[in-house]
Formats: structure tokens, C-alpha cells, sequence
């Protein structure tokens, strides 16, 4: 595989070959050919398994640390929700899957958003919302994927549910600001996390 | 009387249950096997006990051997489906057209050497004489029964008639169900099968030289005599037969009958319990294939070695003699579908023409030339011994 990749600027070129009486006679051929699908077949069968089947409930593939899964709304410390609506994330959407209704903070006066809808059936899974978020209040590290649903309205992610899945952030909401000293040191920890994780992903064989 | 009948029933319970058990088996093996010689893991899902609590996969899984069982459970519950064109008498006989043809050859195919009931019990004497007189005397008290469910002395042409009914299944389905691609199908199951079946009879007609007989029983013991397998005096006539027998069966790679993802076959408007008729009766044919290739190319129920009266180191009574070699009889059996089944996801499907071809030009002029050199060497032989 990764060999073809490299020879992949070469000219594609047509390889013809005649065949010679050895492959026109068949039975020898099939006989080779036997033997390749029968090595497979009782190494499987009774030697080392080869197989590369994995059975999906039982056994999981172990997701990459970048995986993108189903949305999740991060939240504030006091529990409500970080995003400001400033719709970033519902502009540079390709698939146009999210819908937002802004309102306004009762204590604050800061927007936020009234509805907040990801249609996961249209959603193509890109992560641009995540890259143009500027609050990192829309996350795709949930690491789990959609659940298949009867009804296609079931697909259709309100602000709640997007929510229950939220944690905090420890980004500061409205950026750094002056404090960013110790807001640097708080990244050190999450960067250890990061690197837990990264070894744990290590250890285990996908 | 009574007791022919009750033997025979016997016997045919014990061929036919043999046969179409593994029919089924093969059912499951054809995509387990496959699954395995292609890296992926297959069905064994199927389970009699349900899961613990907290699981997803059910107990009493016997590596999937539930399958056939789940299979059957399911065709046989789904909707009997008859298209409205259909013209709906032959539609219905078109699968029994399949079926039964394939489970009427079992009749003569011998499962197990004659078996002596007065003398099971004993060991039976080493010297040909003695052992020849033993069964005449076995014979006249009517206790001798061949494992055979008809004893016919033109066994073999049984067969072919038989089997060539087949196409009329294939057909039959084609042409009633009213569908175009149906009747294509069934076109090219026709041509094929007619191409296949003369060349199927021209293989054997080689080894049928060589053993002077057709009647099956007396292939095996044929072979027995001449100390070789058919196998070894018509490595040719058996590889041809193999490849004919292959192709009369239709499976790949001369499977484009059916074609069963691609091609649409010719019981595509067959589902339910008819389908199911159909596919078994794909199954049985190759269990019906093995059976042919074994009796008349691999000795059918010998096992090198042993004797009427056990292994020359260890005399066994007359039973266990029958026994095993009825053991060895459906060992090879299993092996031949195992190698069918092995060719089938081993080598591509081929074009219609290649099949054509490969069929009149090769393989006919083949066993035609297989069949004149075998006269020859037939003929040169008698002769030699004959003229001091």
C-alpha cells in the first residue's frame, strides 16, 4: 500500500503478457492458486489467527486522540453554556447543519444562544465549527459516534442534548486577558493529560 | 419382502440423511471456509442459549453451526412470493425439477462394502476363497445386503440420465417466472449444462474401460482388485470429470448460471421455502459430485490397508470393518466438497465464451482422446495376455 503511494508520480503503464502453455494448461495455475487461499485458510483455522475481522460489540477499535464524534457544547463554570452565538461555526459549516437563535443575557447582556440545533444526519463530519469556534465551546471529542436512530428527527441535536455531553473548558471565556501567565500553567496540566493519553493509546495494539 | 423394504428404507435414510446433513453443513462451511480464506471471521453469531446479561453474544454458539438451522428458520418463514405472470403450475415444479433429480442419484451410489448380517459379529476369513464362499452362503440366505439403496447393473448410466434432468429445473424457473433475466439465466444454465454433461460422460467412459463395468459397487471393488484408484490409471479422465462435474453443478468458476451477486440467475423471483429448494439443491449437488469422484476415482469406501477382515495386523470383526470404511466413504466425501468449495473462492468467475470454449474445444476433445488411448492400452493389454 504505502509502496504504491510512493511510486505514485511514476506514468502509469500498461503491462501486457502473453501466456505461456504453463498458464494456458490451467490445473497447475489453480493448483498455485489453491495454495495461497488454503495456507490463509488453515492459518486462520488452526495456526496464529490472522484475522482482521473485529467483532464491533465485543471489540472496539481504539480511536485515534483527534477522533471526531458526535458535537458537544462545553460549559461555563456556573453550568450554563459558553457559546456567545456569534455564529462562526453555522457560517463556515459546509453542510449548513447548524441552526442557531441568539438571545440575550439577562445578567450580562452577552449573546447566547436561544436555540442551538446540529442536524447529525446532514452533518459531514468536517470539524470546521470546531477549528472557526473562537470560545471553544463546540467540541467534536465526545469520541463516541452518532447512535443510529428509527426516525430521522431523533438525528436532530438540540441545545440540551448537545449539552449533556459538555464539560468545562479551561480556556478563559472572552480570551486570556491580562492573567495569561496562569492560564499558561493550567495548559501545562492539560498537556500532561494529553500525554497520559498519548501513552495509553501507545500501549494498547490497534 | 418386507425385510428388502425395511433394509432399503434404512439405507436411504442413512445416504440421504448423510447427504443433505451436509448439504447443510455446507451451507454454513461455504461461508465460513470462505470468510477464513480471505482473512475475515464469518457467520457464528447464530446461538441456541441467549447472552448473559450485560452480553452481546449468545451461548451454545458451536462455531456457528447454528447457522443452517437459522437459515432454514428464516426462508421458510418469509413470504412465498409468485410473481403475477408467472405461470404458476411450473413455477411450482420447478424447484421440486432441481431437487429431486440430485437426491434420486444418491440411489446408487454404494456408501459401504456388501455387509454380511449372519456373520457381523465375527471376524471374517483371511483367504479369498473362503471369503467369496462365506458371502454366496450369506447370499442364499438372503442375509447379504449391498450399502447401496438400488443395486443396478447400469448404475452409472442411471446417473447421467438423471442428472441431465436437472437442466429442466433450471429451466423451467427461467422460463416461468415470467422475467427476461430469469430466462437467460435459464438459457445459460441449459447451454451450459449440455456442454458439461458430454464431456462429464466422455471422462468417465476411460475409466469405465478400464474397470469393465458400470455398476458402481463394482467400480470400488474393481479398483480394490487392481490395487490402484482410478485416480492413478485416469489422472486425465479424472480431472476432466472434476472440472465437467464442476461446471454440471454450476459453481465457479463456471457459476454463471447464477452468479449469485452479479449475474442475475435464473431463480431470481424464487424466495422463501423455494429458494430454499434451489439452494439446497445447489448444496446437494455438490455433495452428489464428491460422492461420484470418490466412487469412481478414489475407491470409494477402501481404505488403503484395510481388509474384509481388518487390518493385516490387527483383525477387526466384520462391524467395525464396515464401519470404518463407511467412515472413509463420507471422509472423502467431505474432502471433495472441501476442495469445491476451495476452488470456488479461489479462482475468478469466467467469461461466457471462455466457458463455451473451454468446454467444446477443450475439454470434449480432451476426454474424446482420453477415451481412444485408454482403448488402445485397453485393447493392447487383452491382447498381450491373451496371446501367449
Amino acid at each position: 500500500m504505502s509502496g504504491a503511494r510512493e511510486k505514485g508520480n511514476a506514468m502509469a503503464k500498461v503491462v501486457t503478457f502473453r501466456r505461456g502453455l504453463w498458464e494456458q494448461l490451467y490445473v497447475p495455475e489453480l493448483v498455485r492458486g489453491l495454495g495461497v487461499t488454503l495456507r490463509h485458510f488453515f492459518v486462520n483455522t488452526f495456526g496464529s489467527r490472522e484475522i482482521v475481522t473485529i467483532r464491533y460489540p465485543e471489540e472496539k477499535r481504539v480511536y485515534p486522540e483527534r477522533f471526531r464524534g458526535v458535537h458537544r457544547l462545553m460549559l461555563r463554570e456556573d453550568g450554563s453554556v459558553r457559546c456567545v452565538a456569534c455564529m462562526m461555526c453555522s457560517t463556515i459549516c459546509p453542510a449548513n447543519c447548524i441552526h442557531i437563535e441568539a438571545g440575550e443575557r439577562e445578567d450580562s447582556g452577552e449573546k447566547y444562544p436561544v436555540r442551538f440545533d446540529i442536524d447529525e444526519m446532514i452533518c459531514v463530519v468536517c470539524g470546521m465549527c470546531v477549528e472557526a469556534c473562537p470560545c471553544d465551546a463546540i467540541r467534536m471529542d465526545s469520541g463516541i459516534h452518532m447512535p443510529p436512530v428509527e426516525q430521522r428527527y431523533e438525528a436532530l441535536l438540540r441545545k440540551d442534548d448537545l449539552m449533556a455531553r459538555g464539560g468545562r473548558s479551561i480556556a478563559v471565556q472572552g480570551g486570556a486577558g491580562p492573567d495569561w501567565r496562569e492560564q499558561y500553567e493550567r495548559l501545562g496540566e492539560a498537556r500532561a493529560v494529553y500525554d497520559r493519553k498519548q501513552a495509553y493509546n501507545k500501549s494498547i495494539k490497534i | 419382502m418386507l425385510s428388502i423394504v425395511f433394509a432399503t428404507l434404512i439405507k436411504m435414510v442413512i445416504i440421504l440423511g448423510f447427504a443433505i446433513a451436509l448439504a447443510a453443513v455446507l451451507t454454513w462451511m461455504e461461508r465460513r471456509q470462505s470468510a477464513m480464506m480471505q482473512d475475515r471471521i464469518g457467520p457464528e453469531r447464530a446461538y441456541l442459549l441467549p447472552p448473559r446479561p450485560g452480553e452481546t453474544l449468545g451461548r451454545l454458539r458451536l462455531w456457528g453451526l447454528i447457522h443452517p438451522l437459522a437459515d432454514a428458520l428464516k426462508l421458510a418463514t418469509k413470504e412465498d412470493f409468485v410473481p403475477p405472470k408467472a405461470n404458476r403450475a411450473m413455477y411450482a415444479i420447478a424447484p421440486v425439477f432441481a431437487l429431486a433429480p440430485v437426491l434420486l442419484v444418491f440411489a446408487v451410489i454404494p456408501f459401504g462394502p456388501p455387509v454380511m448380517l449372519d456373520q457381523l459379529g465375527h471376524v471374517l476369513p483371511r483367504a479369498a476363497g473362503e471369503l467369496n464362499e462365506l458371502m454366496a452362503h450369506s447370499a442364499a440366505a438372503g442375509q447379504l445386503h449391498q450399502l447401496q439403496v438400488a443395486h443396478l447393473d447400469i448404475g452409472m448410466l442411471f446417473v447421467f440420465a438423471i442428472t441431465s434432468l436437472s437442466v429442466y429445473g433450471a429451466v423451467l424457473a427461467g422460463w416461468s417466472s415470467h422475467n427476461t433475466y430469469g430466462m437467460l439465466g435459464g438459457m445459460r444454465a441449459a447451454a451450459q449444462m449440455f456442454a458439461y454433461e458430454i464431456t462429464m460422460g466422455m471422462a468417465v467412459m476411460g475409466a469405465f474401460l478400464v474397470y469393465g463395468t458400470l455398476e458402481p459397487q463394482a467400480v470400488v471393488q474393481k479398483q480394490a482388485e487392481l490395487g490402484q484408484w482410478g485416480v492413478v490409471l485416469q489422472p486425465l479422465g479424472f480431472l476432466l470429470f472434476l472440472f465437467a462435474a464442476i461446471a454440471e453443478t454450476k459453481r465457479a468458476p463456471f457459476d454463471l448460471p447464477e452468479g449469485e451477486s452479479e449475474i442475475v440467475g435464473y431463480f431470481v423471483e424464487y424466495s422463501g421455502a423455494r429458494f430454499m429448494m434451489f439452494y439446497l439443491a445447489e448444496f446437494v449437488e455438490i455433495v452428489f459430485a464428491a460422492c461420484l469422484v470418490t466412487t469412481l476415482f478414489f475407491g470409494g469406501w477402501q481404505l488403503p490397508g484395510l481388509e474384509a477382515h481388518g487390518f493385516s495386523f490387527w483383525a477387526l470383526p466384520h462391524w467395525a470393518v464396515v464401519l470404518i470404511q463407511m467412515l472413509t466413504f463420507m471422509a472423502k466425501v467431505f474432502f471433495f466438497c472441501f476442495l469445491q468449495l476451495a476452488i470456488r473462492w479461489s479462482v475468478p468467475r469466467m467469461r461466457y465464451d471462455q466457458l463455451m470454449k473451454l468446454g467444446w474445444k477443450g475439454l470434449l476433445p480432451a476426454s474424446i482422446i482420453n477415451v481412444v488411448i485408454t482403448a488402445g492400452v485397453v485393447l493392447w493389454s487383452q491382447a498381450s495376455t491373451a496371446v501367449p
